[in-house]
């Protein structure tokens, strides 16, 4: 199958600081991949880079075939990506149906004089909206929390609130920042469990984020490893699970190589 | 944590302190001595009295509160000894004052403040009366904090009312009277002749009626209201049609029951209620702190004052018509705002709070310059706009114009509240709560940006053109940072983002004050204090943002059940 995503020689930088390094991914259509990678090795930088944040200074992004770096977020989300963040982004004082709500912005047209004079457009809209929102509700597991603010919510839920809002834009590539992060053994597994059923329901192409190694092997199709921006391995779990250079990466050259003691490896990572 | 038995000497020491200085300031600032002027309650006690004592009441709550448990037996002596400091602090003051000369420094600090604080005893003897009344009161702010919460909300409701009721009886007396079986049935609650406030008699019906009104009412309310809601839609819809039809009689007919004075304080309070719902689209719901709103107001304003302006001094004077000029108004208040957007749109915070404070000072320096003088007057402002004419009647008093201000209330009322409920809404408050993520969900910012600060900027311009006509000269001083400041602050106090939030705010900061005009120097310092204990005390406002249950107004829809079978596989 073509691939839905492709970035070629992407690299972006912060002044001397290179954060993403000619960076080259493809990631086939309907599938689960995941980006791994060490502290600061440009993950994050690079899911800025496909959703819009940031513009590379070189390389290109195409999505389905048409260029998208140098497009507005918002232009971006009009071609059906969207996103989550690493640190939960809601809109903490909106109610769980408002957040979704916003999400379902891209598939509305009604227009300042449509909402004054509440015309059937603006009827139209809001109705579909709505019921785009509940149907996002129950799909996520959320289905009676909807009327509560945001903030309210426990966190677990306000992870998968998020989803629901990044699902609300219809989207054909999905990105999770870290959906894990900060989740207990059990509901890891839970929410590795959605993002299987998320794609095997909706259809949807997913990029993945994560530290949780047991989550990434259980779900991912393709994982790529980034080092300091670069892009040192990538493959089918079990192959990079036993690929040298990613275990350097992650403990350290002298553990790799000399098999020293765990904590002396984990002093080299921090 | 404290038990039942326990309480922290050391907080209600503290907050008996504090509250001591705070009653010494106000004191000293002469508040006490201004307010006095005015009694509450006739012949009992003076409004600077109430003042003093409600300081004392409030010190006393707060020590209990947060020295003791609820409920414990404790709250009365913590609250009786916050009291006591209070006064002795008080007392303190007093001595001070008589026996040394304060007055140089402190201008306050006269005989007659002394006479106050001492209950036109004296000093020794007055002090005693002082230190008692302190912990009497303290005690029962002390019972206050014992009281179960519905109670005590219906206890401070009523003392509330009466202080309002005798803050206001002087107007209230002058509508009452153009009703003669009125006044005849109603004299008894108010103080006769030079006497100021309500009677004694009158403050204990009004407080008993108030409290007892809000306790049946609350104790009922969910009763009532899960039976309204049982009714069936027909009648539940000619219930509220009822009671529309209701308000709008009582606001067809007020001016006439109100009398001159009465409307002219409502019309001032209406033209900021119209800047109000303008200021809170662009602050309240999409959170663009906007501190040059007067701008707008200033161009509404001087844009009907040169059209329709027929002195002939003007070189672009065409004398046009009042009501043709005012969609020229608005439309280039409109522009207005969209101009000042544009430059912004980069911007957050208090980088846009400085440009467009910025924006307002250009707009009033350009009234103010000779070089705009001889199109729009320069310092000497442009006077002789003619009253309008609407359907023969002549629109040049307060009566009638309080109707062309509920109409633009009401206009921006209406779409104020449609735009909230619709996907613009919903956008402008995504981008108030993260405008980074607002944008990844789709949202474009320029667009939604420069629609808030257009749609604020029209209801602003249409506000100043009713200014204008209003008082018929406009002058550049008209158009100062503080209105902004006003406008901005009564959302606030009102709770930001909430439609119903800015009439409260606006009866509260513009309404209020025009009716004690006589203490209009403490204006701002209360408007000061005010500001502060809300951010700390209740920082949503007092009418917050509701929040729009949406979930259970609709079926479930059938694919729904579908879609969770499939999810929960």
């Amino acid at each position: 199958m073509a691939p839905i995503l492709v970035a070629n020689n992407v690299t972006k930088q912060f002044g001397g600081l290179i954060a993403v390094n000619k960076l080259s991914v493809e990631i086939p259509e309907q599938s689960i991949s995941s980006i791994i990678g060490p502290n600061g090795a440009g993950k994050t930088t690079f899911f800025n880079c496909i959703t819009g944040f940031y513009t590379p200074e070189s390389g290109e992004i195409l999505f389905r075939g048409s260029r998208i770096d140098g497009l507005r977020p918002d232009q971006v989300t009009q071609m059906r990506i969207s996103r989550t963040y690493q640190n939960i982004r809601l809109f903490t004082n909106l109610t769980a149906i408002e957040n979704i709500m916003v999400g379902y912005d891209p598939h509305l047209k009604t227009g300042w004089l449509d909402a004054v004079l509440r015309t059937r457009r603006y009827h139209e809209d809001e109705e579909a909206a709505h019921r785009e929102a509940i149907r996002l509700l129950h799909f996520v597991g959320l289905a009676g929390s909807g009327d509560q603010i945001a903030r309210n919510l426990p966190y677990g839920a306000q992870r998968r609130l998020e989803i629901a809002r990044a699902l609300a834009s219809k989207p054909g590539l999905l990105l999770l920042d870290e959906p894990t992060a900060g989740m207990n053994p059990h509901e890891t597994v839970e929410m590795m469990h959605f993002i299987r059923n998320l794609r095997d329901s909706l259809g949807t192409t997913i990029m993945l984020i994560e530290h949780d190694m047991r989550l990434v092997m259980g779900v991912s199709e393709q994982v790529t490893v980034l080092d300091f921006g670069e892009k040192i391995a990538e493959g089918l779990p079990a192959e990079i699970q036993s690929n040298q250079r990613v275990i350097e990466a992650y403990l350290g050259r002298g553990a790799a190589t000399e098999g020293m003691s765990s904590s002396q490896a984990g002093n080299t990572t921090t | 944590m404290l038990n039942n038995a326990q309480m922290n000497w050391q907080k209600t020491l503290q907050l008996g302190l504090i509250g001591g200085l705070v009653g010494i300031l106000i004191a000293l600032v002469g508040m006490v001595e201004t307010f006095d002027k005015r009694d509450i309650i006739a012949g009992v006690i003076t409004m600077g009295q109430t003042l003093l004592l409600l300081t004392v009441l409030i010190t006393a709550y707060f020590a209990a509160r947060s020295s003791t448990r609820p409920g414990s037996p404790l709250s009365l002596l913590s609250g009786t000894l916050a009291g006591l400091i209070f006064s002795l602090m008080l007392g303190l003051l007093a001595l001070a004052v008589e026996n040394f000369n304060l007055r140089p420094v402190l201008v306050n600090a006269s005989p007659q403040l002394v006479r106050i604080l001492t209950f036109d005893e004296g000093l020794p003897g007055g002090l005693v009366q002082l230190f008692l009344i302190g912990a009497v009161i303290g005690a029962i702010g002390g019972a206050l904090h014992m009281l179960p919460d519905r109670i005590r909300s219906a206890i401070t409701l009523g003392l509330a009312v009466v202080a309002f009721l005798g803050l206001m009886q002087e107007i209230l007396q002058v509508t009452i009277r153009s009703v003669p079986a009125l006044d005849d049935g109603l004299a008894w609650m108010f103080g006769r002749g030079t006497e100021k406030g309500v009677s004694a008699a009158g403050a204990i019906v009004f407080f008993i009626v108030t409290v007892t009104a809000n306790l049946l009412w609350m104790g009922n309310s969910q009763r009532v209201q899960s039976r309204f809601s049982k009714l069936p839609a027909r009648s539940q819809r000619s219930v509220r049609w009822f009671l529309y039809g209701l308000i709008f009689l009582i606001v067809l007919y007020l001016p006439a029951i109100l009398g001159l004075y009465l409307t002219e304080v409502i019309n001032a309070t209406g033209l900021m209620i119209l800047m109000g719902l303008g200021l809170n689209i662009v602050v309240g719901f999409a959170g663009l702190l906007d501190l040059g709103y007067v701008a707008f107001y200033a161009i509404g304003a001087y844009t009907i004052g040169v059209l329709t302006n027929l002195s002939g001094e003007l070189t672009w004077a065409v004398g046009m018509n009042f009501w043709l000029a005012l969609p020229v108004a608005i439309a280039l208040a409109t522009f207005a705002g969209i101009l000042l957007g544009i430059p912004v749109l980069s911007m957050r915070g208090d980088y846009l709070a400085i440009v467009t404070l910025g924006f307002g000072e250009i707009i009033r320096i350009l009234a103010l310059s000779d070089f705009l003088k001889p199109t729009i007057g320069g310092s000497q402002g442009i006077v002789n706009i003619p009253p309008p004419m609407f359907i023969q009647t002549l629109i040049n008093k307060p009566q009638t114009l309080y109707y062309v201000i509920v109409a633009g209330c009401l206009l921006a009322l209406f779409i104020g509240q449609r735009l909230r409920d619709s996907r613009l809404g919903r956008s402008w408050k995504a981008m108030r709560e993260d405008e980074d993520v607002a944008q990844a969900m789709g949202i474009n910012l320029v667009a939604t940006k420069l629609l808030a600060f257009a749609t604020g900027a029209a209801f602003s311009g249409l506000s100043g053109a009713i200014l204008a006509i209003k008082l018929g000269t406009i002058y550049p001083h008209s158009f100062a940072l503080l209105i902004s400041i006003n406008v901005l602050a009564l959302i606030i106090v009102g709770g930001m983002g909430s439609i119903p939030g800015v009439f409260v705010g606006a009866l509260l900061l513009v309404g209020l004050p025009e009716l004690l005009r006589e203490f209009a120097e403490y204006r701002l310092l209360i408007y000061g204090a005010l500001l502060v204990v809300m951010m700390q005390v209740r920082p949503e406002g007092f009418w917050p943002e509701a929040t729009h249950k949406r979930e259970l107004h609709q079926a479930t829809p059938d694919v729904v059940q579908a879609d969770t079978l499939q999810a929960e596989a």
